[in-house]
């Protein structure tokens, strides 16, 4: 229905700036809302998650407005259980809906994991099997995602730290036909990548040339710390706590030299610094981007990871 | 090495719902079906999402109940938070909607029995999150008041503000919770004087106020949309120097109300509602 939705998009545009620029982002924290409108450097984009923002009112929503009406946004979702065995819940996802009509983001994403069961919500990105009952299901609640928000998501990659013995595929395998048969886009995290790749003792650039990488849409960098696992090996933790490693800058490097510049978000979730060391990071990521825009080619995607 | 095929077949799968109990249970042992590269043992592994799990709800804890967290010190807070967690999930992704039944919990646990205003400490935390988070809504002005028949007055009912709140206390617990929130000491409050506590969003910030006698029952009686005659009224037998113009007066001050409406025979007259 063209005249409808043109209708629509009218009474909507509250916001300019709606698509999310191959550049840097950060996470926003609330403690750096006043350094990021007052900063010289306008960073590319900021990205909340939406659970944050599921109030009904108050100082979170008059913050957002702010950034809002000088950045682009993306809306990053913790909370919707998309790898559940059981149905998504239904009123979570209408204040999603209620989130992203709000706020209109350049870009949603949700995670491949669970983090509800039986009533209980456990606040973390837990794992799924990658078998065909889970891969049925999560691209059925893909589609129910995207029918009611009436847009595409992206799906991140999950950094794991064990396996299912009944897992029949790959996990670059169950991401890419979720990609295909349920048409939504994905989020490559690259820092997961590394975490998972260690942890489950496979290579990481191994992992990134079977990645669909033409269905990304932004890329996700953070830290991690080092535990050991039951053998005494690293055993890496998603711990977004300190600065990227070394080894996912490369990373990172490598995929932006394949893919051309992407919009690249750093996180930093826990012990949150002071603003000036998060734009350190995304400055990093905006050198990246730059340098490699301008030795990007059309059709080398692909050729240099192996 | 692999784990045996009989293991690995559908019928053995383990559900979700032993993988979930484990998470919060120290005691049970890892779920059947996960495992490391090449069917390593996973104990370490999983012990990565116990820890996420439990880490992340003592956290939000310590997010939402600050003054408790202080008062009890860190360590304590941490151990007794890990019994909640076990005992109390969160029912909604909302992780600021978590700790409903923290006071109560508070209430029964007994290595804090001595600290008996701890709970109401813990409510009067909880109400200040939900103000935090409440609806945006116009606040009732002195005009509005103003603007109503002098002798329709005892008949009008308000409309509560969303982030409006009493709590009534047998303990000091305003100044207990002012005290820590502000980071002075403790040492010349009594924390068995009974305290009336206030929380509102009048503008942009919550504000938590005690109450002076008798305006604890006026407001409660005037948020569960009994008439301002009737609230004055029970206020005046509760505590005899009640005083009406001061309660209004306080109560248009720290915003509690978005509306009044007047009914009055066959007359309806909303003033304003919560049109936000």
């Amino acid at each position: 229905m063209p005249a409808t939705s043109g209708a629509k998009t009218h009474i909507n545009a509250r916001f300019e700036d709606k698509s999310i620029p191959p550049r840097a982002g950060a996470g926003l924290k609330a403690e750096h809302v006043d350094a990021i409108l007052q900063d010289d450097y306008h960073i590319g984009f900021l990205e909340v998650h939406a659970e944050n923002y599921m109030g009904d009112g108050g100082a979170p929503h008059r913050a957002l407005n702010a950034i809002r009406q000088n950045f682009p946004l993306c809306v990053h979702g913790v909370g919707l259980s998309i790898g559940s065995e059981k149905a998504l819940d239904k009123v979570h996802l209408d204040r999603l809906k209620k989130v992203v009509e709000r706020y209109e983001p350049g870009l949603v994403s949700e995670h491949l994991a669970w983090s509800t069961h039986d009533n209980s919500y456990y606040n973390d990105l837990l794992p799924v099997p990658y078998d065909q009952p889970t891969l049925d299901r999560v691209c059925d609640h893909i589609d129910q995602v995207q029918e009611v928000l009436g847009r595409k998501i992206l799906l991140e990659n999950p950094s794991t730290y064990l396996q299912f013995d009944h897992s029949t595929m790959s996990e670059t395998d169950f991401i890419a036909q979720i990609a295909r048969r349920s048409g939504c886009g994905l989020l490559l995290d690259i820092n997961n990548v590394f975490v998972s790749a260690t942890n489950q003792h496979y290579r990481p650039l191994t992992y990134l040339s079977e990645f669909p990488l033409e269905k990304v849409e932004e890329i996700h960098l953070a830290g991690h710390a080092t535990d050991t696992d039951d053998d005494g090996r690293p055993l890496l933790i998603d711990a977004h706590d300190r600065p990227v490693d070394d080894a996912v800058w490369k990373l990172y490097d490598i995929v932006i030299g394949q893919m051309g510049p992407v919009p690249t978000l750093i996180e930093w979730d826990n012990d949150v610094p002071d603003w000036p060391v998060l734009r350190r990071e995304a400055l990093r990521a905006d050198e990246i981007l730059e340098r490699r825009a301008g030795n990007y080619m059309l059709g080398s995607r692909h050729a240099a990871v192996c | 090495m692999r784990r045996s095929a009989e293991i690995s077949t559908p019928g053995n799968i383990a559900p979700l719902g032993d993988f979930t109990n484990a998470l919060v249970d120290p005691d049970l042992p890892t779920p059947r079906g996960v495992m490391g590269p090449g069917g390593a043992k996973a104990d370490k592994r999983f012990d990565v999402y116990r820890n996420n799990v439990t880490v992340g709800l003592v956290n939000a804890l310590v997010d939402i109940f600050p003054a408790v967290h202080r008062l009890v010190g860190d360590a304590f807070f941490r151990q007794m938070a890990r019994v909640y967690v076990q005992a109390e999930r969160p029912h909604s992704p909302l992780l600021f909607e978590y700790g409903g039944t923290f006071p109560q919990f508070l209430e029964t646990f007994a290595p804090v029995e001595h600290l008996s205003y701890l709970a109401d400490v813990a409510r009067l935390e909880r109400q200040w999150l939900d103000a935090f988070h409440a609806a945006d809504s116009k606040v009732l002005e002195a005009q509005d008041l103003g603007a109503v028949n002098p002798e329709d007055l005892p008949h009008a009912r308000f409309i509560r503000h969303p982030a409006a709140y009493v709590l009534r206390s047998s303990f000091a617990v305003v100044s207990i919770f002012s005290a820590n929130r502000s980071g002075q000491s403790l040492s010349h409050i009594d924390p068995d004087a009974a305290e009336d506590g206030l929380v509102s969003r009048p503008h942009h910030d919550v504000e938590v106020r005690q109450l002076p006698p008798g305006a604890a029952v006026f407001l409660a009686m005037l948020m569960d949309g009994e008439t301002l005659g009737q609230a004055a009224s029970q206020a005046a037998d509760e505590a005899e120097d009640f005083d009406l113009a001061t309660a209004i007066s306080g109560m248009l001050e720290a915003g509690i109300f978005a509306g009044i409406s007047i009914n009055t025979h066959s007359k309806r007259e909303t003033i304003h509602d919560q049109s936000d």
